[in-house]
C-alpha cells in the first residue's frame, strides 16, 4: 500500500501572487526553488529580479514598494542571515508591507534539526518581531494571502517559511 | 578633484524632475544633495542599510521607468555591494544614473582608507559588469560640460567622480540630524509620485 505524500507544487504558491497582483519577484535561487524558477519566467504577470547576494534584495524590493508596485522577495534562510541590515534599515525602520517568502532549509517535523540555518531562523524573525507562517503543502498555500493581507495591514514585513522543497 | 558640494549642486541642477537617491557624504547634511536640493520631495535618502543606494534605485527606476532616477553612490559603499553592478546590470533599466562618489577613504568614520584606494579600476568594473555607458570626470570643468552628454546617453549609465575627501570624526549621535528623515521620505514619495 502507498500512501499520496503532500507536496508544494509551484502553480499554488503563484496563484497566490498572481490573485494579490504582486508585481515582482525578487530572487536569488536556492536548492528548493529550481521549479519555481521556471514557473516564475512563464508567468507574464510577474516581473523576475535576479540578484548577486540577498541583502540587495530588501532594498530593490523597498524602491519597487516606493515607487508603486507589489514585490516579494524569494530566498533562503541562509540568506536572511546575509539581509540582516537591509531587514532592519529598510524593512522594519522605513514600515514596509513585504512579505519574504523563506526557503526553510533543515526544516523538518521529524528527529533532530541539525542544520544550523533551520535552527536559528525562527529566532531571528521573533528578535526583529516579525510574524511568519509556515507552509509545506498546496493546501498550506492560502496563508501567502494571509501573509499578503497582513503585512499591508501593519505596514510591516511578514515571512512565509517554506517547509519542504517544490515538487515537479 | 571635485568638491562634494560642487558635484552635488551641479547634479541637482539637471535632475529635470529625476528621482535621487543619495548615500553616505553625498547625502551629509553640512555638504550633500540636502544642502542644495531643488526638489526634496523628489529625493529619496539612505543612511541605513548600509551599501544598498544602488539596489534601492534600481528598484526604483523599475517601478517608475519614466522618470529618471539618479543614484548618489559612495566607494565604500559600492565596494560592500559590488554584486549589484552585475544585477542592475542585468535589468538593464535604461533611466537610471549611477554616479559613484569615490574619494577613497570611509569619510564618516574617520578617514580611512578603503581597499584598493587609488588602485580598483572602478570605471572597468561597470563596464565589465555590463553597464551601457561609462563615464569618468576627474575635475568639475569637465563634469560640468560633460554633464549633458552623460543624460543624454541610454541608462544603465555609470558616472565616476574623482571627489575630494571631507572627513567626519564626530560620533554619529551627535552630528546635525537631516530635515526630512528617510523614513519621512519613504512615507512621502508614494504621495508625490501619486502612487499611493
Amino acid at each position: 500500500m502507498t500512501t499520496q505524500e503532500a507536496v508544494l507544487h509551484p502553480p499554488a504558491v503563484i496563484s497566490e501572487l498572481v490573485k494579490n497582483n504582486v508585481t515582482h519577484v525578487v530572487w536569488l535561487p536556492d536548492s528548493e526553488t529550481n521549479f519555481m524558477y521556471q514557473l516564475l519566467t512563464a508567468e507574464p504577470s510577474l516581473d523576475l529580479v535576479p540578484v548577486c547576494r540577498e541583502g540587495e534584495t530588501m532594498a530593490i524590493a523597498a524602491g519597487l514598494w516606493v515607487g508603486g508596485k507589489k514585490p516579494v522577495v524569494l530566498i533562503q534562510n541562509t540568506g536572511i542571515f546575509e539581509s540582516g541590515d537591509s531587514i532592519r534599515g529598510l524593512g522594519l525602520d522605513i514600515n514596509q508591507p513585504l512579505v519574504m517568502l523563506i526557503g526553510y532549509r533543515g526544516w523538518s517535523r521529524h528527529g533532530v534539526t541539525t542544520d544550523s540555518a533551520a535552527r536559528f531562523i525562527e529566532h531571528i524573525l521573533h528578535a526583529w518581531g516579525i510574524n511568519y507562517y509556515l507552509i509545506e503543502t498546496d493546501e498550506d498555500a492560502g496563508r501567502i494571502s494571509i501573509a499578503l493581507e497582513e503585512a499591508e495591514r501593519t505596514q510591516k514585513p511578514v515571512a512565509v517559511l517554506v517547509g519542504t522543497e517544490f515538487g515537479a | 578633484m571635485i568638491k562634494n558640494e560642487d558635484a552635488v549642486k551641479i547634479i541637482d541642477s539637471k535632475r529635470n524632475g529625476s528621482l535621487i537617491v543619495p548615500t553616505m557624504n553625498a547625502n551629509n547634511v553640512s555638504f550633500g544633495l540636502p544642502t542644495v536640493t531643488s526638489a526634496q520631495d523628489f529625493d529619496l535618502p539612505l543612511s541605513g542599510a548600509m551599501s544598498k543606494a544602488s539596489s534601492l534605485g534600481l528598484g526604483l527606476a523599475l517601478a517608475q521607468p519614466d522618470r529618471k532616477v539618479f543614484v548618489l553612490d559612495g566607494d565604500g559603499s559600492l565596494l560592500m555591494n559590488l554584486g549589484a553592478l552585475v544585477t542592475l546590470a542585468n535589468k538593464a533599466p535604461k533611466n537610471l544614473y549611477h554616479f559613484l562618489f569615490n574619494n577613497g577613504v570611509y569619510a564618516v568614520t574617520g578617514g580611512q582608507p578603503i581597499p584598493g584606494a587609488g588602485q580598483s579600476d572602478w570605471e572597468g568594473m561597470a563596464k565589465a559588469a555590463g553597464y551601457a555607458a561609462v563615464f569618468s570626470f576627474e575635475d568639475l570643468e569637465d563634469l560640468t560640460t560633460g554633464i549633458d552628454q552623460v543624460l543624454a546617453a541610454e541608462g544603465p549609465v555609470f558616472i565616476h567622480l574623482a571627489v575630494e575627501p571631507q572627513v567626519e570624526n564626530t560620533p554619529v549621535q551627535y552630528r546635525p540630524r537631516p530635515s526630512r528623515s528617510v523614513q519621512q521620505a519613504f512615507r512621502e514619495l508614494p504621495l508625490t509620485l501619486g502612487v499611493k
